[in-house]
């Protein structure tokens, strides 16, 4: 949907006519309120929940200064994305271990929402973690759901302990604590089946459980794709169970799963997992930030400018930019340069980034070549700091050497040093025009890479 | 069931969402009394909220102010009505009859993402079908998920009907091909297959998925075919992404949305209907398996709106 990827883009037609003011004003400001309402909306994160977070932003964004290197769009953007990876809490994927083994979870959730699965990823990562977990068969209303736990228990090499259909499910639960006990499995994981919120003799069920066994975890399996009523859900199982954490799944689809938002904002309780595919070690750590993004649908703009701000050490920057200067820049500047890019990440994740770039489809298919980089800084490497500092000095041989050493052919060092020598007149022909004056302003920003685009 | 108890049932499980949707409305037209601006601030909040989808709702709320404009109508009561056939008109899209035939074979493929309710959609059609005195064939065709082939099997058995099956981890073409070979052969009524569920951003999976659909096609091609996609009712805006591209890849021929009981949002059957071009069929509306229910939009949009007395 075009919609989707796009908020970035539309906050930038609203603010292009104030391009040129330092402040935004409380009118600017409802105007990208409400372009991030619907964004927030069609995400599905429940209506009351955004309006009380576009309220809350809305404060914060009116009379900012409107930072240099960012439009302002960008930066309304950048504070909505701030409030809400705080309003869905810091990563915590740590579950309560008891002191006292064994530590009971239990996984509540609605049909169809992934507690079976989710279960066994759960147990399969304790046991990497060395644990000794035991699931057990809550599940006795659906058909063949103890046979598709004990399934995935085979799976796992792992214990699944059953009573067949016909025992009611807090006595399994009583039993399998016991039975851990005696077998010294120090967790175990109860799957419970799945019921709606409004059954109320289900849900008494689930309560009877909890007061039989008191777990130390009540998690709530909750499916991303969840729309307006995920609050309802949350709320009810809340409320009667007193839930400590929320297991998020299917999140490898394309929901923006605005749902998260929604549940950790009426429930208070942390989000500990999600689920990433349906593999049995697609389980990971939540990430609010992250979460923010989509649920914005954007690229990862912050990321970048934040990669790029932190990486991008500001005493190089002036370095870098007096050398340019002076036309002193050499091979060895240029590695430098190089090496700045790649811990930022892999260029295609960089280009990925880029807001509008994205989802471009002339870029879609576009393969950096990365090796080629790779290639470039290997030749560097194999100069000796004096060739690398005067070029000129490097004749047949010296050129054959550091083919031989980084690799590649005579043709690549010629190709190389053909390009180094190019920009350097070029920069020398912008001398302290244009160019410079650039750099200046976008402080922190970075330079133009002399090599990208040949 | 009478047509009466049927009507009950209906309403029964439509409680959820016409308390949460359309005695909101009538609240919100009660209060209001007066037709301004805010009045159409609050129904477009309350569509939204029920999961019918931003575009859809500001669409509906535009369609009122043009009645409201065009009819010059005052009062606020009147637009109950209005609603109410704005909302049927979105709903009429289609034949929402399925596919089937007596006297001619007949396949219905159930498809969807993960947890949506498939396998309990077939053994509540199964069952329906056998009552109607068809003769109907199973076949397991998710060999993916564990022990989803013995779910099948149980529904198989409660209902009374084969289930043609592989074993787990096998190629769900194959199962489609054998089951197509044996319900030919044994001159069934009507075979539906089951798929894995999968997330439709799965292109591997999703070309697996083309494959069945494929072979289906081929080897029933005399048959009625209906590819029937399973939506969870709970499921929120990314149900019309769901639609979308289960559509392209296996060429949908309608919905069955599930779970509708549980849910106070059951806007997003409009949305749903408003957005794409593929008509709901079937809806669930409660854990027995009487519960899966022919979609009338007529009837439904009756229930929907019908006043507690």
């Amino acid at each position: 949907m075009a919609v989707f990827s796009s908020l970035a883009e539309k906050l930038q037609d609203t603010f292009r006519k104030l391009k040129n003011k330092g402040k935004l004003t409380e009118s600017d400001v409802s105007e990208a309120m409400r372009e991030i309402r619907v964004a927030l909306l069609e995400a599905d994160v429940s209506y009351k929940v955004a309006k009380q977070f576009i309220n809350s932003v809305k404060e914060r964004a009116v009379g900012q200064e409107v930072m240099e290197s960012l439009t302002p769009g960008q930066h309304v953007v950048k504070i909505v994305h701030e409030e809400l990876t705080k309003l869905m809490g810091a990563s915590q994927s740590k579950i309560a271990v008891s002191p006292k083994p064994p530590t009971i979870i239990m996984l509540v959730g609605l049909q169809g929402s992934g507690k079976t699965t989710s279960g066994a990823k759960l147990a399969n990562y304790f046991k990497k973690q060395g644990r000794r977990p035991l699931l057990v068969a809550g599940d006795i209303y659906r058909p063949a759901a103890i046979k598709q736990i004990q399934v995935l228990g085979d799976q796992l090499g792992l214990p699944v302990y059953s009573m067949g259909d016909q025992v009611s499910p807090v006595e399994i639960a009583r039993r399998a604590v016991e039975h851990a006990q005696e077998n010294s499995n120090d967790l175990v994981i109860i799957d419970t089946a799945g019921r709606l919120h409004i059954n109320e003799e289900l849900m008494k069920e689930l309560k009877d459980i909890r007061h039989t066994v008191t777990p130390h975890e009540i998690l709530l399996v909750v499916d991303a794709m969840t729309g307006q009523d995920a609050v309802n859900v949350a709320e009810a199982f809340n409320k009667e169970l007193e839930i400590s954490g929320v297991i998020l799944t299917k999140l490898d689809g394309d929901t923006r799963g605005g749902a998260a938002l929604s549940v950790k904002s009426v429930t208070g309780c942390p989000i500990k997992f999600v689920g990433m595919g349906e593999k049995l070690d697609a389980l990971e750590p939540f990430y609010p930030d992250r979460m923010a993004s989509r649920i914005l649908g954007m690229g990862d703009v912050l990321t970048l400018i934040e990669k790029a701000q932190t990486t991008y050490d500001e005493k190089k920057a002036k370095e870098m930019e007096e050398k340019l200067r002076k036309a002193e820049f050499t091979l060895e500047d240029f590695l430098d340069q190089l090496q700045q890019m790649k811990k930022m990440g892999s260029l295609e994740d960089l280009l990925g980034m880029i807001p509008g770039l994205s989802n471009n489809k002339q870029l879609k298919g576009v393969q950096v070549d990365e090796k080629e980089l790779t290639n470039i800084e290997a030749i560097i490497q194999s100069m000796t700091p004096r060739e690398r500092q005067h070029p000129e000095i490097i004749n047949g041989s010296r050129k054959q050497r550091i083919a031989t050493g980084s690799g590649t052919k005579v043709q690549d060092v010629n190709k190389l040093l053909k390009q180094f020598i190019q920009t350097k007149k070029m920069m020398k022909q912008f001398g302290d025009s244009a160019l410079m004056k650039k750099a200046k302003k976008g402080k922190k920003g970075m330079f133009k890479l002399p090599f990208f685009g040949q | 069931m009478g047509l009466f108890d049927k009507l009950t049932k209906l309403k029964e499980g439509l409680t959820k969402t016409r308390q949460g949707f359309v005695e909101k409305v009538s609240t919100i037209l009660t209060v209001h009394k007066k037709i301004d601006e805010e009045l159409f601030e609050e129904l477009e909040e309350t569509l939204i909220q029920a999961d019918v989808g931003v575009n859809t709702s500001l669409k509906l709320v535009e369609k009122l102010r043009e009645e409201v404009k065009a009819r010059k109508l005052k009062d606020a009561s009147e637009l109950q009505d209005v609603m109410k056939a704005e909302i049927s008109a979105i709903l009429s899209k289609g034949n929402t009859d399925l596919n089937i035939e007596r006297g001619k074979q007949n396949v219905i493929m159930v498809v969807g993402v993960n947890g949506a309710g498939k396998t309990t959609t077939i053994g509540k059609l199964a069952h329906r079908f056998k009552k109607r005195r068809y003769s109907v064939l199973l076949a397991a065709g998710d060999t993916f998920r564990a022990a989803a082939i013995d779910q099948l099997v149980v529904w198989g058995e409660r209902v009374g009907v084969d289930v043609i099956r592989h074993q787990e981890g096998s190629d769900p073409g194959a199962v489609a091909f054998d089951a197509c070979k044996a319900a030919t052969t044994r001159n069934e009524d009507i075979l539906i297959i089951d798929t894995a569920g999968r997330l439709h951003n799965k292109a591997n999976l999703m070309e697996e998925l083309r494959k069945v659909g494929r072979i289906v096609r081929r080897e029933m091609a005399d048959a009625n075919i209906e590819i029937l996609l399973v939506l969870d009712a709970t499921t929120g805006q990314n149900a019309i992404s769901q639609a979308r591209i289960f559509g392209e890849v296996v060429d949908v021929t309608g919905i069955s949305l599930a779970k509708l009981d549980g849910t106070a949002k059951g806007g997003v059957i409009i949305g749903i209907c408003d957005e794409l071009n593929i008509p709901v069929k079937l809806i669930g509306i409660g854990e027995g398996i009487e519960d899966l229910k022919d979609f009338i939009p007529e009837e439904f949009v009756n229930a929907l709106f019908e006043q507690e007395e």
